[in-house]
């Protein structure tokens, strides 16, 4: 059932990428679908963690919040580098703690904390993360877990 | 008309956080602090231009294109800091870190 | 004004070379050609739009993987010295990951 709505789903993305209709590249679309089908039922991918198409109706809630986030953190560090009102940077190496309980959700925060500038994940274990950030504050709001609450309540929740 | 400007306001802004990016990653002291700055030119700028672009391409192909092209710029740039950043630690790189920060005793 | 944007992409790369010249580790340089080959992807989409031949998006959607790989690669062999893993490798590796 999973990999049939896959092989469904990369049609889809075969036929919006070209944009032609004619039998001939069709065909081909198939069989590289089937091809792409056999190979992830053979690497055993198809499963909830890597085709996670049951967290799909939560992503443009999660993703309102990642682009605020984004563009907040874009904005404290164009001040940085020009200098805006005194700002300066202060480099901070920190552990925070890992609040999240699946594998999956551990690799969205820790990208979430990359995406938004001036905080870097740099390791991951199983109770912290090390964050590299730009400034105090930037550190200190992570360390609160507000963000880890966040993608908790946006994604996992029902 | 209203579009065609608001997407010459949107490329705009990413152009300028673009040079501000290049401008960061130049000026910045050491490796951690200027991964933030590419940070800058890999997120907010691709995002306007990309979105600016598509206000332009209008609904079709192409801007289905560039939207995937931003998500994969969003999938694989982070990837790519963490990956850089965690090998640099490993390879015993250390930051210069700030007067207030507080010292981690790292390996 | 397609002009003017390209123009700006272009200092940006032009900045992002600055430090992978100058950059004094290697990992400073692998950050600025990341950087680089993002840049390459819009710029590429720019043209595209520019020039009103959208076959050109495929390129840019194919050069944003073929970079992110690129980047992957120089840091292994950055890293470990080579592309070969054995499997003791993988498994230092893992334990380093883990702790």
């Amino acid at each position: 059932m999973k990999s049939f709505s896959f092989a469904a789903l990369l049609f889809l993305f075969w036929i919006s990428l070209s944009g032609y209709f004619e039998p001939l590249l069709l065909g081909l679309g198939l069989a590289s679908v089937a091809l792409t089908v056999f190979l992830s039922k053979r690497m055993n991918v198809i499963d909830c963690e890597s085709y996670p198409l049951h967290l799909s109706s939560k992503f443009p809630n999660f993703f309102v919040y990642l682009f605020r986030e984004i563009i907040k953190a874009n904005i404290d560090v164009v001040a940085c580098i020009l200098g805006w009102r005194g700002a300066s940077i202060s480099p901070q190496l920190v552990k925070i703690p890992q609040l999240q309980k699946t594998d999956l959700g551990t690799v969205i925060y820790a990208n979430t904390i990359t995406l938004t500038p001036g905080t870097v994940s740099i390791e991951l274990s199983e109770k912290t993360i090390t964050i590299h950030a730009l400034t105090k504050e930037a550190a200190d709001e992570l360390a609160t877990g507000s963000m880890s609450n966040e993608i908790s309540k946006r994604i996992f929740e029902k | 008309m209203i579009i065609d400007i608001l997407s010459w306001i949107l490329l705009m802004a990413g152009g300028i956080l673009g040079i501000i990016g290049g401008i960061g990653i130049y000026r910045f002291p050491d490796f951690y602090s200027r991964l933030h700055a590419a940070g800058i030119t890999d997120t907010l700028c691709a995002l306007l231009i990309l979105l600016g672009l598509g206000l332009q391409a209008g609904w079709g192909i192409a801007s289905f294109k560039l939207a995937l092209i931003f998500i994969f710029l969003l999938f694989t740039c982070p990837t790519a800091s963490h990956a850089l950043a965690n090998a640099a630690l490993h390879s015993g790189l250390k930051p210069k870190l700030g007067k207030d920060a507080a010292r981690l005793n790292h390996d | 004004m397609f002009i003017a944007i390209s123009l700006a992409i272009l200092i940006t790369m032009g900045l992002a070379l600055t430090r992978a010249l100058a950059g004094p580790t290697t990992y400073d340089r692998i950050a600025a050609v990341n950087m680089f080959g993002t840049k390459t992807v819009l710029l590429i989409a720019v043209l595209a739009l520019l020039s009103g031949r959208a076959d050109l998006l495929d390129i840019a959607l194919v050069y944003a993987l073929i970079n992110f790989i690129g980047v992957i690669a120089a840091l292994k062999l950055v890293t470990q010295g080579d592309f070969h893993t054995t499997d003791k490798d993988t498994i230092s590796a893992d334990k380093g990951e883990l702790e």
